[in-house]
């Protein structure tokens, strides 16, 4: 993962509640093995006609949406399958922040995880960004804050480890590599509340 | 030590490592669940990094989305959705082979839906921490597991490490009590609850459902709530594990046998939520005025007992959601026609939701014009089905007999519906586009399902299926 420490932008706006992960990435195109790619596939039966062409009444298909890398959705975004595609469909049509008023538990960890910003932020502000498409944005990762063309500053809550990894590109699984020894202890005591898991006869 | 529920009392049994401010903690998992879909990358992540997988006993890996549910032909051939899809089950059979998993696949009698098989082998356990790339494992919750579903970047995770970073979540319990009526299931129990709370009414908490009407479900039953603990939000529910969850384990492959057995049943009694114990979070909701409920929006949380007008939208977004699924607010809809009806996925595809439906079927026809799809959660429930004639109850009436697999509740397989069909589904997802694009989403219990099959349309089975008798 690259070190990511500001997206700029323009936003884009989806005002719509409840955008679940099968909107953002249908079924269909899961059968992929690979993380790459899926950016075609983004909003796919919102964003093309029967026909297969751009449905001009998605919002991100007009034209002042293209090349917006900050994403303003309705509250309750990525909700619904577990999907990783859904935040790699994103990165890859060329989304780096989400944010809304709430964000689905599995969508923003699988966000951050990827280097997608997944940003949650009050009603009232999430309402002001909601009303104004297409403003520019300036988010700082270190200081947690964003900046709006008029010079006022929205703090938001990022998780201090996940802060950390976005600013330094580190990726998790390192770290948990190299707690091996204390998961080999762990394995080796003995605990009444975990179960042991028999092998099949 | 402070009362504690069982939340608590799961996570600090799976502590390898506690949170600070600075770093999640790191939480043991007892098994991981693995399927085609969400795992290709996060091997191919292991393979570059020269990783192995850590604990392949602690995996259970099966083939259930992109699999076809009809037969394969003479020649072996299945008739898989697209290339892609055979694709993708080969490299799971491939990656298994490489990395030393056992997999149940298209030869085992062990194959079907992984939220089905891990319960009906007795590898899903009391007390343990369950993980799956698959946002309904918290149907394990059932059990009094922890389990829940994460990205594939964390299926990397635990392959690699057998563990995950996590923090706490929040507690809320539900308290459900009163006796359902008859001819209420868990199906309407849950759709009730999430209509109550919310689609999001459940993030950042595990939920513990407690009450006089859960410890009366069956397993399979409480299998159906906890499932769908996601739709609300949670990514996770769970049910403290009593007498009918040790009766139900016994004697099933993986569970503990003998003198072990008697152990881990002396274990597994004590974790259940201490008297006095603190959630972050605890509502109240009366069971026994719970009835026939169904979707009517395009989230589970658009839900509506079944015979009442649906609500007039309050917003531009319920507008939308009606405009979609073609429905007037104000209006019931009981007599709306029904294009499919599909009885199957891993909320309500076990041997007793497949009896349910066949109760309304047996001796009736599906009505002309509809098309009913019957889809077991494993190879061994279709067996079980086929041994007391479920199959024929379902052939006679006119419905499709399946293969096991996740069919139609994603539509991965090709299993779909036509764009602007209504189909009355048995599944856990009403989203637009889910079930087929364009397709429109009425979730049900079997029970509803069963009856709309046989009206053509969306009807009380109370009703109905009495005048008929």
């Amino acid at each position: 993962m690259k070190p990511l420490n500001r997206v700029r932008s323009r936003t884009a706006v989806l005002p719509f509640e409840n955008i679940d992960t099968d909107r953002i990435i249908p079924a269909r195109f899961l059968t992929t093995t690979e993380r790459v790619g899926l950016g075609r596939h983004a909003f796919n039966d919102w964003r093309y006609a029967a026909d297969g062409a751009p449905d001009p009444a998605f919002p991100l298909n007009a034209p002042e949406a293209k090349g917006c890398a900050i994403l303003i959705a309705g509250r309750n975004f990525g909700c619904g399958s577990s999907r990783e595609h859904a935040p790699w469909a994103l990165l890859d049509y060329g989304i780096g922040a989400v944010i809304s008023s709430e964000i689905a538990d599995i969508f923003r960890s699988n966000a951050l995880k990827n280097g997608l910003l997944a940003i949650v932020l009050p009603p009232d502000q999430h309402a002001e960004l909601l009303a104004q498409p297409g403003i520019e944005l300036d988010i700082d990762i270190a200081a947690s804050t964003i900046t709006l063309p008029d010079g006022r500053v929205f703090a938001f809550a990022l998780d201090g480890f996940a802060r950390h990894c976005l600013l330094n590109g580190i990726d998790q699984l390192g770290f948990l590599l190299d707690a091996e020894a204390a998961i080999g202890a762990f394995e080796r005591r003995a605990d009444p509340h975990r179960p042991s898991l028999e092998n099949p006869a | 030590m402070s009362a504690r529920t069982i939340i608590d009392k799961i996570w600090d049994a799976h502590q390898v490592r506690a949170e600070t401010d600075a770093t999640p903690g790191i939480l043991y998992v007892d098994l991981h669940l693995i399927h085609e879909v969400t795992t290709p990358q996060a091997f191919a992540e292991l393979r570059a990094r020269g990783l192995g997988v850590r604990r392949p006993d602690r995996v259970l890996a099966t083939l259930d989305h992109s699999t076809p549910t009809l037969p394969a032909a003479a020649d072996g051939t299945r008739p898989y959705a697209s290339p892609e899809a055979a694709h993708q089950v080969a490299q799971l059979e491939a990656n298994c082979a490489e990395f030393g998993i056992a997999l149940n696949g298209w030869d085992s009698p062990h194959r079907g839906i992984v939220h089905v098989i891990g319960p009906e082998l007795g590898a899903t356990q009391p007390g343990m921490t369950i993980v799956c790339g698959d946002s309904h494992t918290a149907t394990h919750g059932a059990f009094g597991a922890l389990a829940f579903g994460i990205g594939t970047t964390e299926v990397g995770h635990v392959l690699a490490t057998q563990c995950l970073l996590q923090r706490k979540p929040r507690t809320f319990a539900i308290h459900l009590d009163g006796r359902l009526r008859p001819g209420v299931g868990a199906k309407d129990l849950i759709l009730h609850v999430i209509g109550a709370i919310g689609v999001g009414g459940g993030t950042g908490h595990v939920i513990e459902y407690r009450g006089s009407a859960i410890e009366a479900l069956s397993m399979e039953q409480r299998m159906t709530v906890c499932n769908m603990s996601i739709e609300a939000g949670a990514r996770a529910g769970l049910i403290a594990p009593d007498e009918t969850t040790f009766a139900y384990l016994q004697g099933r492959p993986r569970a503990p046998q003998g003198e072990a057995w008697t152990r881990a049943v002396a274990a597994w009694r004590e974790l259940a939520s201490d008297p006095g114990a603190r959630y972050d979070r605890e509502i109240r909701i009366d069971a026994a005025a719970i009835g026939p409920t169904i979707s009517y929006g395009t989230h589970p949380g658009m839900v509506t007992p079944i015979g009442a007008p649906i609500p007039l939208a309050r917003d531009a977004q319920e507008a939308k959601a009606l405009d979609y699924m073609r429905f007037a607010g104000g209006r019931a809809l009981t007599g709306e026609p029904v294009d499919v009806v599909f009885v199957g996925s891993c909320t309500n595809s076990r041997l007793s939701d497949l009896r349910e439906a066949a109760d309304v079927l047996r001796g009736r026809r599906v009505a002309a014009g509809v098309r009913m799809l019957v889809v077991p959660g494993s190879v061994a429930i279709k067996h079980a089905a086929e041994a007391e004639g479920l199959d024929a109850v379902f052939r006679a009436a006119g419905a499709e007999w399946r293969d096991a697999g996740c069919s139609m509740c994603i539509g991965m397989n090709g299993d779909i519906a036509e764009p602007g069909q209504l189909v009355v589904s048995t599944s856990n997802r009403n989203f637009e586009g889910r079930q087929g694009p364009g397709a429109r989403t009425v979730l049900a219990s079997p029970r509803v399902a069963a009856t709309a099959a046989v009206a053509g349309r969306i009807a009380d089975p109370d009703a109905v299926l009495e005048d008929a008798a």
